[in-house]
Order: C-alpha cells, then structure tokens, then sequence
C-alpha cells in the first residue's frame, strides 16, 4: 500500500504509541482525584501543557486540551462570539475555511452574528489589503487558517496578525494542517487562539489543542466539572494527551529533516505529473505551501473514478470531487481559486509524509498516467474537446 | 460502498466507445455537476438495437450504470429498450449508494435522450417518450479548456 493521504490523517508513530500505552495500563486516574494514582495523571497533563506551551512560545495555562480541532474550531468562534458581542457582532474569515470554520461560521449567522468571507486569489492567498478594508468598528474577530487543508497554501499569519493587532481585532487561527510542520510562535505571530489537532502529527485522533491567549475573556463550550481551569469540563484524555506530547515532540525534532525530505519529493512529484501528464494543472502555490502537499486538477476527468482505480492499485488519496463528499458541488475550496466546477471535479490531492519513497512516488505517476488516460479515452468531454482541435 | 457489480462495470466497462453515423446520439448531464453521458445507438430497419455505445464523464457509479445500461438495451427492440428505467439499471447493479441513485437516473435519460435523436431522424413517435429535458445538443455547451 502506499499512503499519500497524510493531510486526512496520519500513522501513529510507534513513539506516541508507547508513550500512551501506560496511561491505559497502569497510570489510569482521574487527575482530579486526591490520591497519588489521580496525581500522576495530573502531573503528565501539566507536563504536556509546557511542552506545547514550550513548542508555542506560550504559557502553560494557556493551552487548553480539547477533542480535536474541531471542537478548538467550534470554541474559539462560539465562545468569541458570546463573550464579544457587547463590542460588536462581525467576523472576518475566508472562502476557503475548513468546514469545523465555515458551518460554525454558518451557526453563528443564524444567531445574528454578521461573517465576512475574504476572497482569495488563484494561489488561495488572503488579500491584506481587502482584510484590513473589511475590519469594521464592530469586528470582534479574524480567522484565518496557517495552512490550507486541500491545496497546502500558507497564507501570511505574520501580517494578519499584525493587522489584527493594529486594530485591535481578536485573531484565530485554525493550524491544524500547520502544526508541527511548520515553526509556529504565538507571540511574533500576534496570533490570540490557535486550533491544532493529534492526529495529523503521527499523534491519536481525538485529541486536539486550543490555545488561548491569557487575558481573553471566552467562555465554555463544553460545561460540567472543574478540568481545564474551568473552562473545558470532562476528564482529561490522558493518554492522548500524552499521546499528541509525544507526537510533537517528534515532530519538533525532526521538523528540519521531514520538511526537506517531503520538499524533495514533493517538487518531484509535481514536476513528474506537469511535464508527463498533459491538460493538467498544479492548484495552491509553488512555493508558499505545505512540503507535503500535492494536488492537481486534470481536465475531461472526474475525481473519484481517479480515486477508486488508484485504490485498486493500493494507493490512497483524496479528491476535492463532489463525488467523494456526497454533494453536488465540488470543493469549495478549489472555486474560490477560480476552477470552474468541472475542473473542482477532476481534482486530486496526494499527501505526503517522510516515510514516502522516490519509488513510491515513480509509481503513483506510472499508475496515474495510465488511469488518466483511461478515463480520457472514455470522457465524452475530452471527445468534444479533441473535435474542437481539429476543426480548429 | 459500491457493490462487486458496480466495481465490475466500472474496471470493465462495456460498450465504451463511438458510433460513427449512428441512428441516434444522446448526451445528458452537466460538467458543473460532475457527470455526463453519452449514449450512441445503431438501431436497424425492423428498429431493433444492433449495437450501442457510450462514453462517460463522472464518477465510478456514473460509469457503471452507463455500462449497464448499455448491456440492458442491447439487442433490444425500441419499444423494449422504453422499459430499461433507472430502476431497472439499479437492480441490475445489485444497487447504489443512495447518493448515486442520480446517476441511474441520468443513464435512463441518456437512453431516452438517444432514442429521441433516432425518432427524429426518422420523424417516427415512440410510444411513451418525451424529449429529455438535459439534451445537450451539439454545439450548445460552450466550454473552454
């Protein structure tokens, strides 16, 4: 099998698996209890808190553990929105927020909450100039993702949080895809909440982060007892929590090395595809974008037949297809880089990770150059769109 | 999520291809959507389907009901190939994922939409068939690649 799915999730790294395994077997407390069971628990909790604190350039009272990036997703806005609205009742986002963002952005609307989408180019970049325009006396808050899920764009956090700042405009911003891949320090960033998750660190699923800058005023989103300062009630996910410290722990370390090696086979990967696969075009950034990321659009084809016939050649991968999520429309993420729909459809994401090979890499494009031109031989577009070149 | 028989017309899909002068061509669907069908038919004097094609652009479901429906209709009589419904695609496919049911529907219309073409080629009426309202008739999509 080979497994280019790395921004869906990852493999838990055999680290982070034996560093959870005693926080099943023996270490069990609740780390509210009294006794010293409850307290070893509670003393790992407090460690993984200066780790990330350490990781962030942060306080340790300022992360607050949660089940995933979603609920971090769900907890910043909802709880800025609650607790701000006396100043105003406008949020600025953009059009190209994962969905734990937009429906929750969607929520909110409902409940008289006014949400600026930003726009952004061809690349997926924010423009700073329409976000600076679109602050208003009455904007609360700004969220914007570190790194785009689909096309890997990194857009400018540094300058988003400088304007932020200047105008005095909470910032948030979901950096699930950006966490332990790039070097993210809260306070050169101006960067006031930030969402990361477990699982796509080699870390456990249901396990995520929200930082929160101390000072901030945000209420709870989930209620019940005393964990987390009073702020996020259930018993702490021990061992997964011990987990994602294990898990950015590793990542932390091997940053450096992962990211050149994934740079590596990314560029490869993507000079492979546009110089043998024709009609084919490169979405997100050159540049500015995730090392691992990898996601093209070939005409006259639709996503998920790419999908299914890959799979059966024991790759995994991910399509922005409407075909793939059960909707009609294709990656909202795709359109607003301008793809027209049929282009959103005949989308594929590859994602890498450093355990991916050179060969790896050598047979994906063989396997997709033969998948592609299957399904061309079979598109009645790509019929109309030979009959057009030869007219013309 | 798809049945063996899905996942077996859609490996080996049969009828792909052109009709070169058929006795009638239907396209339906839409790229904005995701899918497009196109079904050639080769229907002799005594208005029996000798032989069909299709080409497809969509998803894996999409690809398996225009090759199943194309194996439905082969051989069939006009009249006969009227009683292919998107029903009879889907049952014949062992079923589809509800959000796929659509796809059934538009190799139904696909049919019909080639049919059509025939009837007015012919100026003949077949008995039960409307014109297809997603015809795309040549010439009228202009898309830009």
């Amino acid at each position: 099998m080979i497994y280019l799915d790395n921004a869906a999730t990852t493999k838990p790294a055999d680290e982070v698996i034996e560093a959870m395994l005693p926080y099943f077997r023996e270490q069990y407390g609740n780390p509210s209890a009294i006794y010293s069971l409850g307290s070893a628990a509670k003393k790992a909790v407090n460690q993984a808190k200066r780790t990330f604190a350490e990781v962030l350039g942060a306080k340790p009272e300022e992360i607050y553990f949660t089940a995933g990036g979603t609920e971090s997703d769900n907890w910043a806005l909802k709880a800025t929105a609650e607790s701000y609205s006396a100043k105003g009742k406008h949020i600025i986002t953009t059009k190209i927020e994962h969905h734990a963002i937009l429906h929750t952005c969607e929520y909110l609307e409902k409940r008289g909450f006014e949400i600026t989408y930003l726009n952004v180019d061809q690349y997926g970049l924010v423009d700073l100039e329409e976000l600076e325009a679109a602050i208003r006396p009455d904007t609360i808050l700004i969220s914007v993702m570190f790194a785009n899920n689909e096309i890997g764009t990194i857009e400018p956090i540094a300058e988003i949080g400088a304007i932020a700042k200047k105008h005095g405009v909470l910032f948030h911003t979901d950096a699930v895809q950006a966490f332990g891949q790039l070097p993210i320090r809260v306070d050169e960033l101006h960067i006031d909440m930030l969402s990361a998750s477990g699982h796509k660190l080699n870390g456990p699923k249901g396990i995520g982060l929200l930082y929160i800058r101390s000072g901030l005023k945000l209420r709870s989103l989930i209620h019940g007892g005393a964990q987390e300062r009073n702020r996020r009630a259930g018993t702490e996910n021990v061992p997964g929590i011990v987990g994602f410290q294990a898990a950015i722990q590793r990542a932390v370390a091997r940053m450096e090395e992962k990211t050149k090696k994934e740079l590596e086979l990314r560029d490869y990967l993507i000079g492979r595809i546009e110089k043998e696969i024709p009609y084919c075009r490169l979405n997100g950034h050159r540049t500015r974008r995730l090392p691992g990321n990898v996601n093209f659009s070939f005409s006259f084809i639709e996503g998920e037949s790419v999908l299914i016939m890959l799979d059966m050649k024991g790759i995994c991968a991910s399509s922005g297809s409407a075909c793939t999520s059960g909707a009609l429309d294709p990656s909202h993420v795709l359109l607003a880089t301008g793809l027209k729909h049929e282009e959103a459809h005949g989308s594929l994401r590859l994602t890498l990770c450093e355990e991916n090979t050179k060969e790896e890499a050598d047979t994906v494009v063989e396997e997709l150059k033969a998948i592609v031109t299957k399904l061309r031989s079979m598109s009645p577009l790509y019929e109309d769109f030979l009959k057009k070149q030869h007219k013309a | 999520m798809y049945s063996e028989k899905v996942m077996d017309h859609f490996q080996n899909p049969r009828n792909v291809g052109e009709i070169e002068n058929a006795s009638g061509v239907g396209t339906v669907g839409n790229a904005k959507c995701g899918d497009i069908m196109r079904i050639f038919l080769d229907i002799d004097e005594a208005g029996i389907i000798r032989d069909v094609k299709f080409k497809t652009f969509g998803c894996g479901a999409a690809v398996a009901t225009s090759s199943m429906a194309t194996e439905l209709v082969k051989g069939k009589s006009v009249q006969e190939a009227m009683l292919v419904t998107n029903k009879a695609v889907m049952e014949a496919l062992d079923g589809l994922p509800p959000v796929k049911v659509h796809c059934s529907l538009l190799a139904e219309e696909a049919i019909h939409a080639a049919l059509w073409d025939y009837a007015q080629k012919n100026h003949i009426e077949i008995e039960g068939l409307k014109q297809p309202k997603s015809d795309i008739h040549e010439g009228e999509e202009e898309e830009e690649y």
